[in-house]
């Protein structure tokens, strides 16, 4: 690994204020990211899509985000102007969300929003632009790219669509691109195929990925490392392939909670859960 | 009365419509909503009136021309015989006479439509130009003044009467202030210069090139489309805030934001394209009102359109006037809802 | 005092409590948490003030106004406002403060004259249509629809034309254009209840379908009705007061604020107060039905702002 990490986080929060409480959806993780392939595993709500979320800078209005670090390639991105942010995101940091279905504009054509994220960075004529964008609809293995180009987000299928975010969001070539739960809105049939085009980029161009899920498994076949959230907290941290290795019994609960092909369930475990879990880990992360 | 909440939500007439619409097609719905028009406007001639023929004639008429027009109508005959022969009337073109100025309604119509559609025009242009940047500004920046503004605009806009606004503003901008002119379309030496082509002043003297007709022209129409105008403007703007609102919490919009697009190129490019087709709905919604509330309107600016010609029927019991001049509106309502209609087809992808 | 003070308290555990023992507490607490709401709302409690305050005036306006609104004194007319006469006199030597508090008696009677027509025709057809489906719903719908597809102001007008004017047209004009909106809540809430259970026991035991409609879909859709007809009241005024203004509604000398102003046209350049002040009330009696409204959608529909 290099000297310094691709992405610095250390103690990051994000509390939500409302009107009469305040909720921590993250409190105080730290981690280091190179160019490799980092899994978040979680459950709804433990805080997973928020750290993605903060690190672009994209919170909604009414969260609070605070941390010791949060560093891009040496860059505070706690610090950068707006339109600093702006020329970090897309080219360098981007994001895959969860469903096509609303994630893209439904009166722009799936095209002219792949040329978009091509344009807004570099400055590029109409016509290479579209070049460009017809080149990354091939790149994520759209039959016949120039039909494509010119249809409406809801005329295309759901996997299609997912290529389709995927090409927009790799057309800037970023350095690091993060994935929350890219393949959950869409059939399972063609999931391993999003996947497979989706590592396949991210390994050719030797980005970095933070790879949010729920999906344990699919994770831990995935990823070069993972982090089990839990409560807004991480857990456990584990190599992507040695997870059976694991010893918080957070994780473990979750591991033995997966249904095995060999094994006919009787009843599912269920997970029993430790408020202890959510003291604080470093007792010095507390402001 | 005033237009401002007299206008349903979004979608009452668009919705009307689209039951017809699910049911006959679009041809068929709009057939069958003017014969309904045709209904309405027969059982307020012949069946509401004590004596239609009264009604009809003015009571100053001879006997034999009561007589005559008795006939005529066929209120001697069954009721579905006399709608038959009113449905062939008016389709004819035929909207019979005004006792008032003893010239056939349809003339009369002909002659008076142009200075409606030109003060109604006017008003919802200001209502737009400045009513949608209004309200997207105040969904981008919730909260601020200019939010608390719309909102103070758009209640205000549903509680002021609209013949009181007018009065006012004479009272304010002609009377005290002078900056424009009193009530009527041109002043009194300004009259008769320009021959009605299209019967819109303004269009006539630009077309002409009498600029002084045009100034004069201009300096009268500006309040009235001011006041009316001022009801679009609430109506638009509030609506068009609480559409970007909605749009603004999309994911796609997150999506451009991932991409590093500028906000002014997220505000316009991505959430507005999304919203101009409910926009046209509203749009069109509110200039079928303006129509309409143009009846109080013009009473008090002395505007010489439909709504004058309508209320002033009215006030004399002249039935033929007071229905064609109904019909022409409510023929024009239809008319613009079925344009927003086209031109929704045309705008979203989806619905093509 | 101790009693006294312990009541209320009483009262408002009872209302807030989380089980309740009956139908009629289910009712309330449901009620109470809605005015709860409503009351943190400060728009809608200025809006409710003014409704307040235009009742009391309507019952106390010949113990408040301090001249008899019709009569005339035509030495003093004309007169600005200030001294004797605060809102000044008309062209004929009328007060103009007591001929508004009296035209907020005629404003009202309006407003629940209109409500007490319009609520009931739009609640059968709607019901009607709804609860009968098939063909008595298209034909039902399809004049729903016509009158919706028309400019109601000026149906109204037409109507008043052939019915004559007056004040007692003038409302059944404003019915007869306003319903379409009420007979299409109706018919919704009717759809929903049309398919439970209770309705097909009654059917089993019986009843009629008229009896059901009246016993059981109308008493079920009534509220909702109701809270339309209040959230629509501002326009109703609006109405009524153009119908006044021009000759239609309300006829002289009666103070009808509509009216008022069309007699105070004629002064407006000189004498503005007389066009101007019944306007104001007017502004401000819609102003409060609008900010109540505004408030009530707010409660009783959160997810729509």
């Amino acid at each position: 690994m290099t000297a310094t990490p691709l992405l610095e986080v250390e103690d990051l929060r994000v509390r939500f204020h409302t009107d009469s409480r305040t909720v921590e959806a993250v409190r105080g993780i730290s981690f280091a990211l190179g160019r490799e392939k980092l899994g978040i595993v979680g459950e709804s709500g433990s805080g997973k899509s928020q750290t993605g979320r903060a690190i672009l800078r994209l919170t909604p209005p009414s969260a609070e985000v605070t941390a010791r670090r949060l560093a891009f390639d040496g860059i505070d991105l706690l610090a950068a102007t707006p339109r600093a942010m702006r020329r970090i995101r897309g080219a360098r940091i981007s994001m895959v969300m969860q469903d096509p279905k609303f994630s893209l504009n439904p009166v722009m054509t799936v095209g002219e929003q792949i040329a978009e994220a091509h344009r807004v960075h570099r400055r590029a004529g109409r016509r290479e632009a579209r070049e460009k964008a017809l080149e990354m609809l091939d790149a994520v293995r759209i039959r016949d790219p120039r039909r494509v180009y010119d249809l409406y987000p809801h005329e295309v299928s759901g996997g299609m669509g997912q290529r389709v975010m995927i090409a927009m969001m790799l057309v800037p070539d970023p350095d690091l691109l993060i994935a929350d739960e890219p393949t959950s809105a869409l059939d399972v049939t063609v999931q391993m195929q999003v996947l497979a085009i989706l590592d396949d980029l991210v390994s050719r161009r030797g980005m970095g990925l933070i790879f949010i899920s729920h999906d344990l498994d699919l994770v831990a076949s995935f990823c070069d490392r993972v982090l089990v959230m839990y409560g807004g907290q991480i857990v456990e941290t584990c190599r992507g392939g040695a997870l059976h290795e694991a010893s918080h019994p957070y994780t473990r609960g979750l591991l033995a909670a997966l249904p095995q092909v060999d094994r006919p369930p009787r009843d599912l475990p269920v997970i029993a859960r430790d408020p202890a879990w959510l003291l604080p880990l470093p007792p010095e992360g507390r402001p | 009365m005033s237009i401002g909440q007299s206008l349903p939500g979004t979608g009452a007439l668009a919705s009307a419509l689209g039951g017809f619409r699910r049911a006959y097609g679009l041809v068929g719905s709009v057939i069958l909503t003017l014969l309904g028009l045709l209904v309405i406007t027969f059982v307020i001639a012949r069946v509401v009136p004590i004596d239609p023929v009264l009604a009809v004639v003015g009571d100053r008429a001879t006997p034999e021309l009561y007589e005559r027009t008795r006939l005529e109508l066929g209120l001697d005959r069954p009721l579905y015989v006399q709608f038959y022969l009113y449905l062939r009337q008016v389709l004819s073109g035929d909207l019979g006479n005004s006792v008032l100025t003893s010239r056939p309604v349809i003339e009369d119509v002909a002659r008076f439509f142009p200075a409606t559609l030109e003060l109604a025009t006017a008003a919802t242009l200001l209502g737009v130009v400045v009513g949608v940047p209004m309200g997207v500004l105040a969904a981008v920046r919730r909260g601020s003044w200019l939010d608390h503004l719309v909102r103070v605009v758009g209640l205000a806009g549903y509680s002021i009467p609209v013949f009181w606004l007018g009065l006012v503003g004479l009272l304010l901008f002609y009377a005290e202030l002078g900056w424009v002119e009193g009530p009527g379309r041109l002043s009194v030496g300004y009259e008769d210069i320009v021959d009605p082509v299209t019967g819109v002043i303004l269009l006539d003297a630009a077309l002409a090139g009498e600029w002084d007709v045009f100034r004069d022209a201009f300096a009268h129409l500006i309040l009235p489309a001011s006041v009316l105008g001022y009801f679009s403007l609430a109506y638009i703007s509030r609506m068009t805030r609480s559409f970007m609102l909605d749009q603004l919490s999309q994911e796609y919009v997150t999506t451009a934001r991932v991409k590093g697009v500028s906000e002014a190129r997220i505000i316009w490019r991505h959430a507005f394209r999304n919203i101009t087709v409910p926009l046209v709905t509203v749009i069109a919604l509110s200039y079928a009102h303006l129509l309409e509330g143009s009846v109080l309107t013009e009473t008090v600016f002395a505007w010489p359109g439909l709504g004058a010609y309508i209320t002033s029927s009215l006030l004399n019991v002249d039935m033929n006037a007071v229905l064609g001049g109904t019909l022409v509106v409510g023929l024009a309502f239809v008319g613009v809802n079925l344009l927003s209609d086209l031109l929704y087809r045309v705008l979203d992808p989806r619905a093509r | 005092m101790t009693a006294a003070a312990n009541r209320p308290a009483g009262l408002r555990a009872w209302l807030r409590e989380e089980a309740p023992s009956s139908r009629l507490q289910a009712n309330l607490v449901q009620l109470y948490a809605g005015w709860r709401a409503l009351r943190r709302n400060p728009l809608a409690m200025i809006g409710l003030a003014i409704i307040l305050v235009l009742l009391a005036v309507a019952a106390l306006a010949p113990w408040i106004a301090p001249f008899d609104p019709l009569h005339q004194d035509l030495a003093n007319r004309l007169t600005p406002p200030g001294g004797a006469h605060p809102l000044g006199t008309d062209d004929l030597g009328r007060d103009i403060l007591s001929r508004i508090l009296h035209g907020a008696r005629i404003t009202l009677t309006i407003v629940v004259l209109v409500a007490v027509a319009v609520a009931p025709l739009g609640l059968a057809i709607g019901c009607l249509a709804g609860y009968f489906g098939g063909w008595v719903d298209s034909v039902l719908m399809r004049i729903t629809d016509v009158f919706m597809a028309f400019p109601r102001l000026i149906l109204a007008l037409a109507f008043v034309a052939a019915l004559g004017p007056g004040i007692e047209n003038a409302v059944l004009a404003i019915a007869i254009t306003n319903w379409p909106p009420y007979a299409r809540i109706a018919r919704a809430e009717t759809l929903t209840i049309r398919r439970s259970d209770f309705i097909a026991a009654a059917r089993l035991q019986g009843a009629s379908s008229l009896g059901i409609i009246w016993g059981h879909v109308v008493p079920l859709t009534i509220s909702s009705v109701i809270v339309r007809v209040t959230l629509d009241m501002a326009g109703i005024i609006l109405i009524a007061a153009g119908l006044g203004f021009l000759g239609l509604g309300a006829q002289p000398p009666s103070p009808e604020w509509g009216a008022m102003i069309a007699g105070g046209r004629k002064y407006i350049l000189d004498q503005w107060w007389v066009a101007t002040m019944p306007g104001i009330a007017i502004c401000v009696v819609s102003l409060g039905f609008n900010l109540l409204g505004d408030g009530l959608r707010d409660v009783l529909d959160p997810k729509q702002r």
